[in-house]
């Protein structure tokens, strides 16, 4: 039986907490989202939204004597958040893998790429050196690195940028992981690279059949790659469905935000880009109604003060659409319509 | 790389040549007059004057340093147009009339107990000092850490003498846990040179060890928060090698340099415990010296601790090559 139709990662009301000195810091506040294999999730948001801290504790990668987790992380049916930390270890690397932001602090400067591939085979694999790296000479070859008999025993300081990232994306893949979550794998990458590096992570995907979670704030990428998107905002997912819905059906002010930030070519001015005023919530005091009312610009069509006292719920508006906003469905439609036409027709 | 030892190699001759120079005309210009010093209770200025030119003495600074230049390649010969000439052979690192003895034979009997001071106490210093550092980042903030920092900081600023006293007499005299120090080689009798040496090891090591602990904490500490550990983690590596193979690795650096110079340095001789413990080094070899004012035997072990301060900054700086691959030799 084909498990293709269940999603491979399922999500569902994941928190997670650090005990600071400060006080309680809410990180991540249940955030439930899935993904199946061959399918791109991207998570959306601004630094320090949580969409980091979402990815380290599916993998388990939080410290769990500095962070309390909480909710579910289903992997092909078992709690990630309820193994034991062995247990998690042993599906890091081989069920799950992760590339991350910059790959030139990610890859450990004293030991050759070689050393490095080859170890990530024999932790999971019984295998001997030998074959662990041709594994790893074949994963260079696959990620496009040229002359790999050569670079296998390079260092990664004798490597470019775009090269080190491949290098990181074959150490991830090298064991067929079902999930692949990339974490901002381009920002640190110059811009002709990054679009070979998003194509290289979709073809392998395509060749594994992987579930991939992409975390980035570039919705440039968001469209070319993902399927579904999930935006976070304040440690919460403000609003999610598929990539269609979210770019041309945004509801939520803070999404909409974001796309009216987005550079474009066919606007003239750079003027015209619309920034969303102020700064994202410190999560140590997030306001105590939407997290998004102080930087909303909407928030007054709402009767009452809802905005500043109640949270919103994710609401369900049909199509695999969710929504965290107390603007009823006439109030979100008039708002996507203005933006939107604005953006399209530069202000008019 | 070859090249590069070859090119380090040259400069540190030149180094020791300048070195050597620089310690020569300071001790020349000491109050002390080792003519006057050798010549004993019914001393004339004729006495005096012969003595000078005895110990080579009756002639310019420069021309004396010439003298000792050939003398370490060559060998010399003390007043040799004397009726009793003194012979000081290659290398003579100059002679001890106190003593009648060459200063580089004196050296090098004194030697071996040194250097099985300074290796024993170094390999435990590096041992626990590196094991509990670790312990201590891993557990950083809690009651282990705050404990092994605590007892580091305890051994740190207890001073050895006063450790090495306090040793001798509880564990030695008090409660004669063990015999009176009295060093033999440890290929003659290797249990008493073990019941000799094994306090001032663990003395000295405490020392240096206190260093260690709090260096290595905080280099594990630093480096456990690189991105290269955490995908170390990502890979599903288990906790014990991400933290050998991985971060110790990473933060072992600093720790190669320190131990390398302390090493050294020791090798220069531990004064206050080789007297306490009566070991016959050159640390004890060095206060006696001073003691007779026997300048000859102070010149060559400054020379001698010198030259091992300056082999270790060699042999650390390649280590950095086969710790880090990014240091290039050139």
């Amino acid at each position: 039986m084909t498990t293709a139709a269940q999603p491979f990662l399922s999500v569902d009301g994941l928190s997670v907490t650090f005990p600071t000195e400060d006080g309680r810091v809410q990180a991540v506040d249940g955030v439930s989202f899935s993904v199946e294999r061959g399918k791109t999730l991207a998570i959306v948001g601004e630094s320090g939204s949580g969409k980091s801290v979402t990815a380290q504790a599916i993998m388990g990668l939080l410290d769990r004597r500095l962070s309390v987790v909480t909710g579910h992380a289903w992997l092909a049916g078992r709690d990630i958040v309820a193994m034991s930390d062995d247990e998690v270890r042993h599906e890091r690397g081989s069920s799950m893998a992760m590339i991350f932001q910059d790959p030139m602090s990610s890859l450990h400067p004293f030991y050759r790429i070689g050393a490095q591939l080859s170890e990530a085979v024999l932790v999971h694999q019984k295998v001997s050196k030998h074959a662990a790296r041709e594994q790893a000479l074949d994963m260079l070859n696959r990620v496009g690195i040229p002359d790999p008999k050569t670079r296998i025993d390079n260092y990664p300081h004798q490597l470019s940028g775009g090269m080190r990232q491949r290098v990181m994306i074959a150490m991830a893949l090298i064991n067929s992981p079902s999930l692949l979550i990339a974490d901002e794998p381009t920002t640190a990458l110059d811009v002709t690279v990054q679009a070979q590096i998003l194509e290289l992570i979709g073809t392998l995907q395509q060749e594994y059949d992987t579930a991939v979670v992409m975390i980035t704030h570039d919705l440039g990428i968001v469209a070319d790659i993902a399927d579904n998107v999930a935006v976070m905002y304040g440690g919460r997912i403000v609003e999610s469905g598929s990539v269609d819905e979210i770019f041309y059906h945004p509801q939520m002010p803070y999404t909409l935000g974001l796309l009216a930030s987005v550079p474009r070519l066919d606007q003239v001015r750079a003027e015209r880009l619309d920034p969303i005023p102020g700064n994202p919530p410190s999560p140590i005091s997030l306001p105590p109604g939407c997290v998004f009312q102080p930087r909303c610009a909407y928030f007054d069509r709402v009767a009452g003060h809802a905005c500043q006292t109640v949270r919103p719920e994710l609401l369900d508006i049909g199509r695999g659409h969710r929504v965290r906003c107390h603007l009823d469905s006439g109030q979100r439609d008039q708002v996507a319509s203005d933006v939107l036409a604005a953006l399209a027709g530069g202000g008019v | 790389m070859s090249a590069y030892v070859v090119r380090r190699v040259l400069s540190m001759i030149l180094l020791l040549a300048l070195l050597s120079l620089v310690v020569f005309i300071l001790f020349s210009l000491l109050p002390a007059d080792p003519a006057r010093l050798t010549c004993g209770k019914s001393c004339t200025p004729e006495i005096i004057e012969a003595n000078r030119h005895r110990l080579g003495l009756d002639i310019p600074v420069f021309a004396q340093y010439w003298e000792f230049l050939k003398g370490l390649f060559f060998g010399r010969t003390y007043a040799a147009n004397s009726p009793d000439p003194v012979q000081c052979s290659a290398p003579c690192l100059g002679y001890s009339f106190k003593r009648g003895e060459e200063v580089f034979v004196l050296i090098k009997e004194r030697l071996p107990a040194t250097i099985w001071l300074a290796f024993g106490a170094f390999v435990l210093w590096l041992v626990a000092g590196i094991s509990l550092g670790i312990y201590a980042a891993l557990r950083r903030g809690r009651w282990q850490d705050r404990t092994v920092m605590g007892v580091a900081l305890v051994g740190y600023s207890l001073p050895s003498f006063f450790i090495g006293l306090v040793a001798i007499f509880f564990i030695i005299i008090r409660f004669q846990l063990l015999p009176f120090p009295s060093y033999v080689s440890p290929f003659e009798n290797p249990l008493q040179f073990l019941q000799t040496m094994i306090l001032p090891w663990i003395i000295l090591a405490t020392l240096y060890a206190a260093f260690y602990m709090r260096l290595t904490r905080n280099q594990m500490l630093e480096v456990l928060g690189d991105d290269y550990i955490r995908t170390a983690r990502a890979k599903g590596l288990p906790e014990r090698v991400v933290i050998r193979k991985h971060a110790l690795r990473a933060g072992l650096t600093p720790i190669v340099t320190a131990a390398g110079l302390d090493l050294a340095g020791l090798l220069g001789g531990a004064i206050i415990l080789e007297s306490i413990f009566s070991l016959p080094g050159i640390g004890s070899l060095a206060v006696n010296s001073v003691n007779d004012a026997d300048l000859p035997v102070i010149v060559g072990i400054t020379l001698v601790a010198a030259t091992f301060i300056i082999v270790a900054n060699l042999i650390v700086d390649l280590l950095y090559a086969v710790i880090d691959p990014r240091v290039r030799l050139s």
